[in-house]
């Protein structure tokens, strides 16, 4: 592809001066020199970066942000409760159960996810009954975690797929979409857990915005990038018997895409995961406030116990989507024949 | 009326082909245009028409267009310029539904590397067409287990295409394309990636299914003797140009120019010539004096294979007679000697 430089250079040309003027009118004026023709006589300012140099971003961005809050907070304390509700209900729910009733209800849930494998199974259910070992007061804050991350991962699947979907059909709508996508995983992650206190407030909710942040990117690159691999001489012969859009991607290109997809959530859900102990230093409750509780005593046994408790809690989340992915692998890809 | 017809057709692939169209109409050749524009000519003028009830085969080496010119026909690939007519009417000016309609009912295709639904059973493969149409679960698998069945693959049907063998998964392929009862038949090099052998038996199964139900196929390949062996007609492509259409033998016999003179040195002429494209008429027979000798008959449709070891041993005359016991015309050692030799 020839870039057209002849549009692209005086517009580069034109934005630079813009930037340049507007910095300028808006620095201080003590930091100005007095009279351009200053510039030229004293040239200290080719040494250091000058002060008036400075391009005013912060004002604008705290006026956007106080005018967010003032003109749509309605609409972010709706999300607010629905979040909290959901998050709430589900987490009173499964710490209101017994808890040998739950490690039975993970158990049985493994081994049909996992395809009836058992070595899955057992690591699992040994895993989810030494957290609980491990400190008693885990075994709730365990739970409220999990629950933040799956309403967390949810709508990463709820908003990510279809996002992944469409970026895989329309090649400039990814082109847009991926420097999105970096931001979401390159910004330092305390540049939205604070603002997410200011809208949501403290708790879980800034937790599970954060974690659809800093999670979905993974997955929505791995949807484009699963469906962009489904082998062009099969989407081709969907096409030749006049399957619709809708029909090629329901039964042929989702389908083929899943072991990818799955990849994905998996990698959304470690991603969570790690979200999670850093969200634990905004106020959220889980098991993230022991490690930042043994820390912050400098107990590093406590510390480690509680991270421990996080990696079992991981490799619960891994082996069971993994051993999904893996069963849909083999339902599209079968190695073995089977008896006739 | 022909069942498919493609006027003036041109394609450029690239990113601005409406711009480099009218250097093609000019006549500059697919290399400057590449070297120009840097836009790529898939087809540049293509006329044709193919009958009902024909095969017609594209031949060209790869790079040649053949692949495009198939995609056109079914529109997976629009033209830049050109028309392209089914049944008469022009698919161009069809909207999505009719294009989708229109694959759905009147046309399949059979893929080079089969182009299988590796998650679907062959069963499933097969009933693809059925469930795109919307056909109720018993009737696909209805129409679906007789397929199999008509390819020879019964007890195979629940089978993952991964789990069979490369003619077998062409052969679900075949059977897939057939199960929707199409008027006509797309066949993208579907033989070319199968080993010699068993392409030799899919091409002889193609032709016994082509005996029943008088398809109208459209059959791409870079074999020659693939095309001799399958084809009505023949087109010939070079560079996104079609150099030569014709039947088998007049392509043997008068290629007309040097691309298809060199594609067709090489071929085994007594196998692909019939005894009527070089017998003589029996006035000129006679008025060049009869052959001693005794004659045999031979039916105006036999390929020479089939008669020349008769002639050598015997030293005979061949009397070709129709299939009313006519006599046609003569072949003498002369005839022979001049049709099988390669200048």
């Amino acid at each position: 592809m020839k870039t057209n430089w002849k549009y692209w250079v005086p517009i580069c040309f034109v934005a630079f001066w813009g930037l340049i003027i507007i910095s300028y009118r808006y620095a201080k004026p003590r930091y100005k020199p007095e009279n351009i023709s200053d510039l030229l006589d004293d040239f200290s300012w080719l040494i250091n970066w000058p002060k008036w140099l400075d391009f005013p971003l912060m004002q604008p961005l705290n006026a956007g942000f106080d005018w967010l809050i003032t003109e749509y907070g309605m609409f972010f304390d709706g999300i607010n409760n629905l979040l909290l509700g959901l998050y709430t209900t589900m987490k009173d729910a499964v710490v209101g159960l017994p808890w040998p009733l739950v490690v039975v209800l993970v158990i049985v849930m493994t081994y049909f996810v996992s395809g009836k494998k058992m070595g899955t199974t057992i690591m699992v259910g040994f895993c989810t009954f030494f957290i609980g070992f491990l400190s008693p007061r885990y075994w709730d804050k365990a739970i409220m975690t999990t629950c933040i991350v799956l309403i967390g991962i949810f709508l990463c699947l709820v908003i990510g797929i279809p996002i992944g979907i469409a970026m895989a059909r329309k090649p400039k709508f990814r082109k847009t979409l991926l420097p999105l996508l970096d931001l979401m995983q390159t910004i330092p992650s305390f540049c939205y857990l604070i603002p997410g206190i200011l809208l949501f407030g403290l708790g879980a909710v800034p937790a599970i915005i954060a974690i659809f942040v800093y999670a979905a990117p993974p997955l929505i690159r791995l949807t484009d990038l699963g469906i962009r691999l489904v082998d062009k001489e099969v989407v081709e012969a969907a096409d030749a018997f006049g399957a619709s859009k809708k029909q090629k991607l329901w039964g042929v290109q989702i389908p083929l895409a899943l072991p990818n997809i799955m990849q994905g959530v998996n990698q959304s859900v470690m991603m969570a995961l790690a979200m999670v102990v850093i969200a634990s230093m905004i106020g959220t409750r889980g098991i993230g406030d022991e490690v930042l509780l043994g820390l912050q005593q400098l107990n590093v046994g406590m510390a480690t116990e509680a991270g421990i408790a996080i990696v079992l809690l991981a490799i619960i989340f891994d082996r069971i989507t993994q051993s999904y992915g893996d069963k849909i692998q083999e339902r599209t890809m079968p190695k073995k024949l089977k008896k006739v | 009326m022909p069942k498919i017809e493609l006027k003036n057709v041109y394609k450029i692939f690239g990113e601005d082909p409406n711009s480099v169209l009218p250097l093609v109409q000019k006549g500059a050749t697919k290399e400057e245009i590449l070297e120009d524009t840097y836009h790529t000519v898939g087809l540049d003028n293509v006329s044709l028409s193919i009958e009902e009830g024909e095969t017609f085969v594209c031949m060209g080496l790869s790079g040649s267009g053949k692949s495009t010119l198939i995609r056109h026909i079914n529109r997976l690939i629009d033209p830049t310029e050109g028309e392209v007519l089914v049944d008469g009417v022009n698919v161009l000016e069809f909207n999505e539904k009719e294009l989708l309609e229109l694959r759905r009912h009147e046309m399949s295709m059979v893929f080079q590397r089969f182009g299988l639904f590796p998650h679907k059973t062959v069963m499933e493969n097969v009933a693809y067409g059925l469930e795109v149409q919307g056909k109720p679960m018993e009737d696909r698998s209805h129409i679906a287990g007789e397929q199999i069945k008509a390819v020879g693959l019964n007890g195979f049907e629940h089978q993952y295409p991964s789990q069979l063998s490369g003619g077998m998964q062409q052969r679900v392929g075949l059977a897939r394309a057939l199960a929707t009862n199409p008027g006509i038949l797309l066949m993208d090099e579907a033989f070319s990636a199968l080993d010699p052998l068993i392409r030799n038996d899919m091409q002889d199964q193609l032709l016994e299914l082509q005996s029943k139900l008088h398809k109208t196929i459209v059959f791409i390949t870079h074999d020659l003797d693939e095309s001799l062996k399958l084809g009505d007609h023949i087109g010939i492509l070079n560079g996104g140009k079609l150099v030569q259409v014709g039947k088998p033998e007049e392509i043997i016999m008068n290629p007309a120019h040097d691309y298809v003179a060199a594609f067709v040195k090489d071929v085994n002429r007594a196998k692909v010539l019939r005894a009527k494209t070089i017998m003589l008429s029996p006035e000129k027979y006679t008025s060049n004096g009869k052959g001693s000798g005794e004659t045999h008959k031979v039916l105006e449709n036999s390929f020479i294979e089939e008669f020349l070891p008769l002639v050598l041993e015997k030293r005979s005359v061949v009397e070709v007679i129709d299939k009313d016991g006519n006599t046609m015309g003569f072949i003498t050692e002369k005839e022979l000697a001049q049709s099988l030799s390669k200048t």
